[in-house]
């Protein structure tokens, strides 16, 4: 079997293994030594790890930085790549330097608008957009071609490319043709939006089936374990393109031990998205709780993880 | 047009500093339709100034006059006979352009009394728009005639990105969603397969990314 980019990610998926991630957040500082805590702690427990690019526009350390760390503690990572603050130029150097130093995935986003971030005076960049990047890095891998159409003579960087999808956007019919667009521009795999509306998560995936898009990408369901009720809350009424029924904040409110209730809830869905067909995995972005995870992982029946064959 | 802003007035009064007698210039094109820099604000905005230094027991004149277009040389020499030895500098209510072609004609100090901000047009009395990002390369034949390179917070041309929602922008609630609206415009036109093909990157040599541009004309020069 010849790989595309021969990552642990892409040898579990092809193998048809139920996939998991995780997602870690780089810090607002120098150390890597909270990201080496995070790899440790996961890493029996992920197949990868997605390492977050400035996430809400905070300034933090650089994902492909906060990979290598990953990487030296013996985990998979997934860099995250946005396109909010470096042109074609930029994006392609840190590609390949990013391959240089032995990372292998990469997910490709738009990137949260700077306005949300610590630095909202910024001036964006957005020279080319999500989908656009998407087909930079497959054509960098087979076209070994740099996006100006020059070849690269040897060593080309081959990535397993991922993308993002979010079914609670709008307009919500859009979304499986804009998944499709993603896949057609070179997606290997999809990791999607953290997922509360099970019921519109499962319309969305019968487009995505009727449209055979599931056999075109392996698509990685997103959860998050909430911490609160008031995190559920927020969520629900401040959070651009997400969606949270009221039910779930009820059940948060209403629990004795929100932390265990939050857990539960996130253990069901993983639960209820194994059952759904075209889903290949999930990725669980808890966010500033990443030391919950291997609970959830467990719990979920998904421990012990894969080795690759 | 170009539609811009008034900065305000104690930050022009600031810019001014210890002048006593200034030439304050409106003009006819752009800022007289958006209200911001024809001959009545001009008027309004001398008169203010004047009575700000009055209050603090210093004396100002202001000599007005307002120009068809400053961004047009034959109409800014008009100004040559004002420009005396004693004004101290000429507080320019045009765009940035028609501040800089004061500033290349005239060996005065020129201090914008606007804030120049996009290309835009009138929604109501009173409401401005931004419409037009300037690229040098129209695709509003692909896009259903609205354009997301500077309606869209982020410039995608692969849209919506996933912050759209209720047809607004993951920005600010107040901001519609350009690819909602280009979304809802090609459905309804029946050319929905038109956000199907990938867009290519954008080519933004042609645009202020390219250098300053300019634009000759061969066929209408004079010689």
């Amino acid at each position: 079997m010849s790989w595309k980019a021969g990552s642990k990610l892409e040898k579990l998926l092809s193998q048809g293994h139920f996939v998991v991630t995780g997602e870690v957040g780089p810090p607002k500082h120098a150390s890597p030594d909270g990201i080496l805590h995070h790899a440790e702690l996961l890493k029996d427990y992920v197949d990868a790890i997605n390492l977050t690019d400035n996430q809400t526009a905070i300034v933090r350390m650089s994902s492909i930085a906060a990979g290598v760390h990953v990487l030296r503690a013996g985990c998979e990572p997934i860099i995250q790549m946005t396109v909010r603050d470096r042109n074609r130029i930029a994006l392609q150097s840190d590609l390949l330097g990013a391959y240089s130093l032995g990372i292998r995935n990469v997910l490709c986003l738009s990137g949260d608008h700077q306005s949300f971030g610590n630095h909202p005076t910024a001036k964006n960049v957005h020279d080319i957009d999500s989908i656009q990047l998407i087909r930079i890095v497959k054509d960098l891998r087979d076209e070994k071609r740099f996006a100006c159409g020059e070849e690269i003579k040897e060593h080309e960087p081959r990535f397993f490319i991922g993308a993002a999808a979010n079914p609670f956007a709008d307009p919500f019919e859009f979304r499986v043709l804009r998944l499709e667009k993603k896949i057609n521009a070179g997606a290997d795999f999809i990791q999607t939006q953290c997922i509360f509306d099970m019921e519109r998560f499962e319309r969305f995936m019968a487009m995505v089936r009727e449209r055979g898009l599931h056999k075109k990408a392996y698509i990685l369901a997103g959860v998050t374990p909430l911490k609160s009720a008031r995190a559920a809350r927020y969520m629900q009424q401040s959070v651009a393109g997400m969606i949270v029924p009221e039910e779930i904040v009820n059940r948060m409110e209403k629990a004795k031990d929100p932390k265990a209730e939050g857990v539960a809830i996130c253990v069901e869905q993983i639960k209820h998205l194994r059952t759904i067909e075209g889903v290949a995995g999930v990725h669980i972005m808890a966010i500033m709780w990443e030391d919950i995870i291997p609970t959830i992982v467990k719990e979920a029946g998904l421990y012990p993880r894969p080795q690759v064959e | 047009m170009i539609v811009a802003e008034a900065k305000p007035l104690a930050e022009i009064a600031e810019l001014l500093g210890e002048v006593r007698k200034i030439l304050v210039v409106g003009c006819g094109g752009c800022v007289t339709v958006c209200l911001a820099g024809g001959e009545k604000e001009v008027g309004i905005m001398a008169a203010a100034l004047r009575m700000m230094y009055k209050k603090k027991g210093k004396e100002l004149e202001t000599i007005e006059v307002t120009l068809t277009r400053q961004c047009d040389p034959e109409y800014v020499q008009m100004l040559e006979k004002y420009i005396t030895e004693d004004v101290d500098c000429i507080l320019s209510l045009a765009c940035g352009v028609g501040v800089q072609f004061l500033a290349e004609r005239y060996n005065k100090w020129v201090i914008p009394a606007l804030n120049t901000k996009f290309a835009g047009g009138t929604i109501e009395h009173g409401v401005w728009e931004e419409r037009c990002g300037l690229c040098g390369e129209c695709i509003l034949h692909k896009t259903g005639g609205i354009c997301p390179i500077i309606r869209c917070s982020k410039s995608i041309l692969n849209g919506p990105c996933g912050g759209s929602q209720n047809g607004r922008c993951e920005v600010n609630k107040d901001i519609p969603c350009a690819w909602q609206l280009i979304y809802d415009r090609l459905k309804a036109l029946n050319k929905l397969e038109l956000l199907l093909e990938i867009q290519p990157p954008k080519d933004w040599s042609k645009a202020r990314d390219g250098g300053p541009r300019k634009v000759v004309r061969e066929d209408v020069r004079i010689e």
